[in-house]
């Protein structure tokens, strides 16, 4: 999963204090859930990504907590009302412990 | 893989299916009302543009679907079928195989090069002598020019390579040639799209010409148009070629399937095109 | 819902409340009182709530009544609040009691952030699906829907 390059949307880059800038990320993963079975009647163990943060300059803004009822290739839509001007890091973190990571610049005035 | 089918289903099959001469004449169920929570699939229909078409009206398979489904194809960053055009895009410039090659060396930039292509595929191919569609001419490529492995049929890299290319014909009409030469393999089409197949009994016919815009059981059947293809189907939650769609129909009817691939399926493909003939290619279409 | 006061119904009505059954119900969950029936459910919302009964309002969550398929289905969940530094959603969790693990997802909120969240989940079966929000004071808000899924056929 190291090349997975997540695909992110922010509806503008550039807001003043206050302002709503609306999020959306999109990145491929099949969440196998666990409840699944192979041809010989083995269940898949489970391998999903558990956790998604969005931070803002290193302080976490928005996250979620991921079970494996969310659905293959997981999209978030979400608002963030940013304070500062700096990096949007977004995570997501997969049950063997890996990190897909993706960042923005925003500007706030 | 067969699949235990449940028994309402057979039996509704066979009733509204094989049964019953006129269809529309089946008292309205408890579907009833849902269906008419389904968009006006009527109103989005193109004049057939041969006069030999099966349809009064051409409909893309968008328009069986839910609000939700349509809106999720609407807005290409919704659109999960797009993370397949992206490995596509990135598989386009990759460099694989001895001389060094990627698509791009000789395509340059598929925005330019492949505009148009897809939509006239299956086509003839004059060295081999028969029709091939579109994950046959990249295996072509990548096992001549640029002499890598052929990608296998269901693969990621060949799903999201059709997918990237045929996404280069969004919006332009479905122009697939049945002359000439490929006249035979249209006519085995056909014949294959009448054939009844499988313990149910069922022909492509019987649910996407005679019964497009009705319920079987849960399922509301759409004319099983191909323009959208590859997929992103919602069950499966990833992207499904064209020939896994038509082997999952034979399923379950409870019919052997041809191979991905095969003569059949490729004269099929040949044959379903022209019955979309003018749709708009939707790459990469969202379906149930 | 006041079940007592309907009156019996000859064939022909109950034929035809049949078929208007399967909305009548859908639109009992939408008002009705009943959150949680799975020991599951009910012991997952309790532990987010910290004992508290969640009161119905200000969250709403948005799923379709019928899923195109049950392995896809679009999700909004909002909370109808101000987000400031005094008073704010601290999570948001969704639960969905037909399922073989009733946890679906839990978002968390800041200040920084609009309490409205979109993804797509999972869903078993036709059942309940339940939205909790609990405010950084602890008060706890809910919002249930039912979503009607179909298995077997060509999609199944």
């Amino acid at each position: 999963m190291a090349d997975v390059k997540p695909r992110i949307k922010l509806d503008k880059k550039d807001v003043a204090k206050g302002g709503i800038i609306e999020v959306k990320t999109l990145v491929s993963h099949t969440m196998e859930s666990g409840q699944r079975k192979d041809k010989d009647g083995k269940v898949i163990p489970r391998k999903i990504l558990n956790k998604f943060t969005c931070d803002l300059n290193g302080k976490t803004i928005f996250s979620a907590d991921i079970e494996s009822a969310v659905s293959a290739n997981p999209y978030f839509q979400f608002k963030i009302k940013p304070e500062e001007t700096g990096t949007l890091t977004f995570t997501w973190i997969d049950d063997d412990g890996s990190k897909i990571q993706a960042t923005e610049q925003i500007k706030v005035a | 893989m067969v699949r235990p089918l449940p028994l309402a289903f057979t039996a509704l099959a066979l009733v509204v299916l094989a049964g019953a001469p006129h269809a529309q004449d089946m008292p309205p169920g408890p579907a009833a009302k849902e269906a008419s929570e389904r968009p006006a699939w009527q109103a989005h229909g193109l004049k057939p543009q041969n006069p030999n078409s099966p349809f009064d009206e051409v409909v893309s398979g968008l328009y069986f679907r839910s609000k939700e489904t349509q809106e999720m194809q609407a807005d290409d960053f919704n659109n999960p079928g797009f993370l397949a055009v992206e490995q596509g895009e990135e598989l386009w410039s990759k460099v694989d195989g001895a001389p060094g090659k990627s698509c791009a060396s000789c395509h340059n930039e598929a925005s330019t090069s492949m505009k148009g292509v897809a939509a006239a595929y299956p086509k003839w191919n004059e060295k081999l002598g028969k029709p091939i569609n579109l994950e046959q001419r990249i295996n072509i490529c990548r096992s001549g020019a640029v002499k890598a492995e052929p990608w296998a049929f269901g693969s990621s890299e060949l799903t999201a390579m059709t997918t990237y290319i045929r996404t280069q014909s969004r919006g332009m009409p479905v122009a697939v040639k049945v002359e000439g030469p490929m006249t035979p393999w249209f006519e085995r089409g056909q014949s294959l799209y009448y054939q009844r197949n499988g313990q149910l009994d069922l022909a492509c016919a019987s649910c996407h010409e005679k019964n497009h815009g009705k319920y079987l059981r849960a399922d509301f059947l759409s004319q099983g148009q191909s323009n959208g293809f590859p997929v992103y189907r919602l069950r499966d939650q990833r992207l499904v070629p064209l020939h896994e769609r038509m082997e999952g129909c034979m399923q379950d009817v409870r019919a052997t399937p041809f191979q991905p691939l095969s003569d059949e399926f490729l004269a099929l493909e040949t044959y379903v095109a022209w019955r979309g003939l003018g749709l708009p290619v939707e790459t990469p279409a969202v379906r149930n | 819902m006041t079940s007592a006061k309907i009156p019996a119904l000859n064939r022909r009505q109950a034929l035809a409340f049949g078929t208007g059954a399967v909305v009548a119900t859908a639109f009992a969950f939408r008002t009705g009182p009943a959150l949680a029936a799975k020991p599951a459910t009910d012991e997952a919302i309790k532990a987010f709530t910290r004992g508290k009964e969640p009161v119905r309002g200000k969250v709403k969550l948005e799923l379709p009544e019928i899923a195109e398929n049950g392995n896809t289905v679009p999700m909004t969940v909002s909370v109808d609040v101000p987000m400031t530094a005094e008073s704010y959603v601290e999570e948001v969790m969704i639960v969905a009691e037909g399922n073989p693990n009733p946890g679906v997802i839990s978002f968390h909120f800041t200040p920084s952030s609009v309490a409205e969240a979109n993804t797509r989940i999972r869903l078993a079966e036709t059942q309940n699906v339940i939205a909790v929000a609990r405010m950084n004071d602890g008060s706890v808000f809910s919002d249930v829907r039912q979503v009607k899924v179909t298995i077997g056929g060509c999609g199944g």
